[in-house]
């Protein structure tokens, strides 16, 4: 019917199975044995970001706070070199930040200013973590049920699995590299799911018209073919997305970096997941054309519109 | 076939632009760095005398201020750059004294015809203002005991007058209550007495050898009334208290069942800040104990000056701080700082009736503190650091009552001026119904508020400017049109944004980012489909309206879900990150209406009314026929 040219997608079905595999497995034994490197947001504790006018020396910094009694105090630059972040564990009070603002200005010459000092209970982190992981579950929860009530229940677990793979992910990604894990990132993978979702939906959204309207041809062609058609709205709004995550990354400053990042790998895997995991999980779970046998209400609808479109056709030959 | 909308259609779509386009504008004029002059209290006039002082005063200094104006409850002083701003406060706030609060304030610009039509830019957060936030937590547990303990005295007094004989009424550390009798018989009575005026209680009799007694507990929906008094009656206290401190635009608002968010945007001082937010200092008025009474109904206390003194008092208390309706800090004759309390007329009465009968007794003046300490304990294997509270009470005047006191009188033996005007200020401003305690705190200096605004404006600039340049490059004419739909998108947030009063931060910037990159993909939907039917074979115009008419389903399902997803985080996210949610949200939902429907008007409007050759006018999309067609 279409006479788009249709790439083999479904002939790499296996080996896309396995490297979704092999990522996961791997993204699974990194959360499993590195954890996530959790934010203050999460763990609770103190963090007091200072502006020098000069670059400091981390190292004398560093001493400064450790005379001070602050021992597991953890300092970095923040963004550039003239900004200073001081972390330090939980068991501090409310009123660390202001004493670690005193000690380093009393050890250096240099003008510091405070730029942000953020104290969290212990308990509000925990609490946070907990709802964190809710959201997450009632997000793909959410999902499934909406995606089952429009399309099927087969299309409803692809997609989820393919939501899943990606969070697997970007988690495991954060993980490896110990990236700080903190509240932006848990927005941000979120977002992917939003993001993921709508690529999937868009590609179901084709496989369900496909097989439909193909009389012939088996699940792999009418996968393949729906993908072909799809393809390049997928790239070009990957391509979007990227573009403006770019600008976000590069020029978002230090506060947004892992959000942008998150969001940055989820889009790609989001992309790759849409076109693989989703319609390979289809193919596993033996989608076919009687799945997809049109209830009769909705047959309705859909002959109604479909004969709108032949008018049209008439009118334009008229 | 042409593609057209019927007239009505496009008027409203361009009556929705342009209504966006009005709401959006605020946001174009750029705030004034202002100072703000506003009353002590509710009494302290404002007029122009007022006005007139703090231009004089500016004038005096040297300093000019861009404009000033006075309102109903406020002055307010523009200046034109931050450092005038904040010499021009030090020199107000002298000028006016202590019965003004001066703060530093961003003043919108927006003209009066915009504001008249209740247009307004939008807020910024804390993120990107700069500010304190602070999250505390009320404590339930003591809101609870604070009201079974006066449900001691109660019981008490009605066993007293209906002649029930006890033997002692107790409350429990397990948060219950526990009267003692003599016999099961008085006990049963009691209960029934008990049991109509009291319907919150649930009541459980017990015998042993030693005696028969009644248990009571308060049933579920009472104590969740007293924990939202108590957090209803913190928030007022708070809000009192925040005004105190004169802040522009502060924000208390409760989350959740036992949290309280206050927000002061502009406030550095976060140290002098939250002394007064969670200061839960009050007083209590008590009678020296006669000599010779029961030992359990009195209680010794330390001198706050001199911890090796003491005086036994009697357990009932008088009155607390609460009833105090006004309190001004001053001096006495000697010099010595003290505070002059007027007490309200049910309080009044009450110091009346006691001390008519308590001449040449001696009054003591309690000094009540709640406070807490972080203590690491081994909880389950695992070492936690507990919120530990405890309360510091002590004697701060011990005086011998000379004649009836009425609703007026004064306290004397504070330690220094800044405690008495401090006292001072927390019995005006009301006390805590519960203690308070920090949970989180955030604080953001000036200079990084203004660079995350920076950033995130050059984000969005240069992430729309790279989509505008791929759009155009990929789709020529169909691109523009996108473009500008993205463009409009982007207004119609910031009219929504700055319509709904939602708080702008820096998630909720890179929400906006996403929405510019996410935004086009409706249209992508609908130009990869146009161009498909194109190569199907059909005639342009109904390839345009077909491809329109199918992505519809499409668009709409991966929206909602998008959709779903963001209202999630909003729930699950706090703070900035809410902030997040609320664009996302707001840019999936007007995005929809600019793709769909306005970039619809706009090919209507261009190619509608015409035959077409659509090799002519789309080169990328024509030429994938081309190709497709070989």
């Amino acid at each position: 019917m279409s006479n788009v040219k249709v790439i083999n997608f479904m002939a790499l079905r296996k080996v896309a199975a396995a490297v979704s595999m092999v990522l996961i497995l791997v993204a699974v034994a990194s959360l499993a044995i590195n954890k996530l490197q959790f934010g203050l947001d999460f763990t609770g504790g103190t963090l007091v970001e200072v502006g020098y006018d000069q670059a400091p020396d981390l190292v004398s910094v560093r001493g400064q706070l450790q005379s001070a009694g602050f021992d597991d105090a953890v300092v970095q630059n923040f963004g550039s070199d003239r900004d200073v972040l001081v972390r330090l564990g939980q068991a501090f009070n409310d009123k660390v930040g202001e004493e670690i603002l005193a000690v380093l200005q009393s050890g250096s010459d240099a003008n510091i200013e405070l730029r942000r000092s953020e104290y969290v209970g212990a308990q509000v982190g925990e609490e946070l973590t907990e709802k964190g992981g809710l959201g997450m579950l009632l997000a793909l929860a959410i999902v499934m049920l909406y995606v089952a009530f429009r399309f099927q229940l087969k299309f409803s677990v692809g997609a989820v699995v393919a939501l899943a793979h990606d969070v697997l992910i970007v988690l495991g990604v954060f993980s490896v590299l110990q990236l700080d894990f903190d509240l932006t990132v848990l927005a941000a993978i979120l977002a992917v799911i939003g993001y993921s979702l709508n690529d999937t939906i868009v590609v179901s959204d084709r496989i369900r018209e496909n097989f439909r309207k193909l009389r012939k041809g088996t699940s792999i062609e009418i996968i393949n073919e729906s993908l072909s058609q799809t393809l390049g709205r997928t790239l070009v709004t990957s391509v979007t997305t990227i573009l403006v995550l770019l600008a976000l990354f590069i020029f978002g400053g230090e506060l947004i970096h892992g959000f942008a990042l998150a969001l940055l790998i989820g889009v790609v895997v989001g992309t790759y997941s849409s076109i693989y995991v989703a319609s390979n999980v289809l193919l596993a779970l033996g989608v076919s054309q009687q799945d997809l046998i049109i209830p009769p209400k909705e047959d309705v609808i859909e002959g109604e519109g479909f004969e709108v479109d032949m008018q049209d056709f008439e009118d334009e030959n008229k | 076939m042409l593609n057209r909308y019927p007239l009505w259609k496009t008027l409203l779509i361009v009556f929705a632009l342009a209504l966006g386009g009005l709401y959006a504008l605020p946001n174009l004029y750029p705030d004034d760095l202002a100072v703000q002059v506003s009353g002590a209290s509710s009494s302290t006039p404002i007029d122009d005398a007022v006005l007139e002082q703090a231009s004089d005063a500016l004038s005096d200094a040297g300093l000019a201020d861009k404009s000033s104006e006075l309102n109903s409850k406020s002055v307010l002083l523009r200046f034109t750059d931050s450092d005038t701003q904040l010499r021009a406060k030090a020199v107000i706030a002298d000028a006016l004294g202590d019965d003004y609060v001066v703060a530093l304030n961003l003043a919108p610009t927006t003209p009066d015809w915009l504001t008249n039509l209740g247009a307004g830019p939008m807020k910024l957060g804390l993120d990107l203002r700069g500010g304190v936030h602070f999250l505390l937590e009320v404590d339930m547990v003591q809101a609870v005991a604070q009201r079974l303990d006066v449900y001691v005295s109660e019981i008490k007094a009605m066993l007293r007058t209906e002649k029930l004989r006890y033997r002692s009424v107790t409350h429990e550390d397990d948060g219950s209550l526990r009267i003692k009798f003599a016999t099961a018989e008085v006990r049963d009575q009691a209960r029934s007495e008990l049991k109509s005026s009291y319907s919150e209680f649930l009541m459980s009799a017990e015998d042993d050898d030693k005696g028969n007694y009644l248990n009571i507990t308060l049933n579920e929906s009472s104590v969740r009334e007293i924990e939202d008094y108590a957090v209803n009656q913190n928030l007022t206290t708070l809000r009192n208290r925040v005004n105190e401190l004169g802040v522009a635009e502060p924000l208390v608002q409760r989350q959740g069942r036992n949290r309280i968010v206050v927000q002061l945007p502009g406030i550095q001082d976060t140290a002098a800040a939250k002394r007064v937010l969670g200061a839960t200092a009050n007083l209590e008025f008590r009678l020296e104990a006669k000599a010779g009474t029961a030992s359990f109904s009195t209680e010794k206390h330390t001198f706050r000056a001199n911890p090796a003194r003491t005086a036994t008092l009697e357990k009932d208390i008088i009155i607390t701080g609460n009833s105090v309706s006004n309190a001004q800090s001053n001096f006495d004759e000697n010099g010595m700082p003290q505070v002059n309390i007027d007490l309200d007329a049910q309080g009044g009465k009450l110091m009346n009736r006691v001390t008519r009968n308590a001449v040449k007794r001696r009054m003591a003046v309690i000094f009540v503190e709640h406070k807490s300490r972080q203590k690491v304990q081994e909880v389950d294997g695992e070492l936690v650091s507990v919120r530990v509270p405890y309360v510091e009470k002590s004697i701060i005047s011990l005086a011998t009552i000379q004649t009836a006191l009425g609703n007026s009188f004064r306290i004397t033996g504070l330690d220094g001026a800044g405690e008495a005007s401090e006292l001072a200020l927390l019995l005006r401003a009301g006390s805590l119904a519960a203690p308070i305690y920090f949970v989180e705190e955030r604080t953001v200096g000036p200079s990084l508020g203004q660079q995350n605004i920076d950033l995130g404006v050059a984000s969005v600039q240069i992430g729309l400017a790279l989509v505008v340049i791929f759009m155009l490059a990929f789709y020529s004419a169909f691109g523009l049109i996108a473009n500008i739909a993205l463009a409009f998108n982007l207004m119609l947030v910031l009219a929504v944004m700055s319509l709904l009063g939602a708080t702008l931060t820096l998630p909720g910037i890179a929400g906006i980012v996403l929405t510019v990159g996410m935004a086009v993909d409706a249209n992508v939907l609908i130009f990869s489909r146009i161009k498909e039917e194109l190569r199907n074979g059909l005639p342009a115009q109904s390839a345009i309206h077909a491809g329109y008419e199918r992505a519809f389903t499409t668009i709409f399902d991966a929206n909602i879900t998008t959709l779903l997803v963001a209202l999630i985080l909003y729930g699950v996210g706090t703070g900035s990150v809410k902030g997040f949610a609320v664009t996302l949200s707001i840019g999936i939902v007007t995005s929809m209406f600019t793709a769909i429907m306005v970039s619809r008007a706009m090919v209507n409007g261009v190619f509608g009314h015409r035959r077409l050759d659509d090799i002519k006018i789309w080169p990328l999309l024509g030429r994938d026929r081309k190709n497709a067609d070989q």
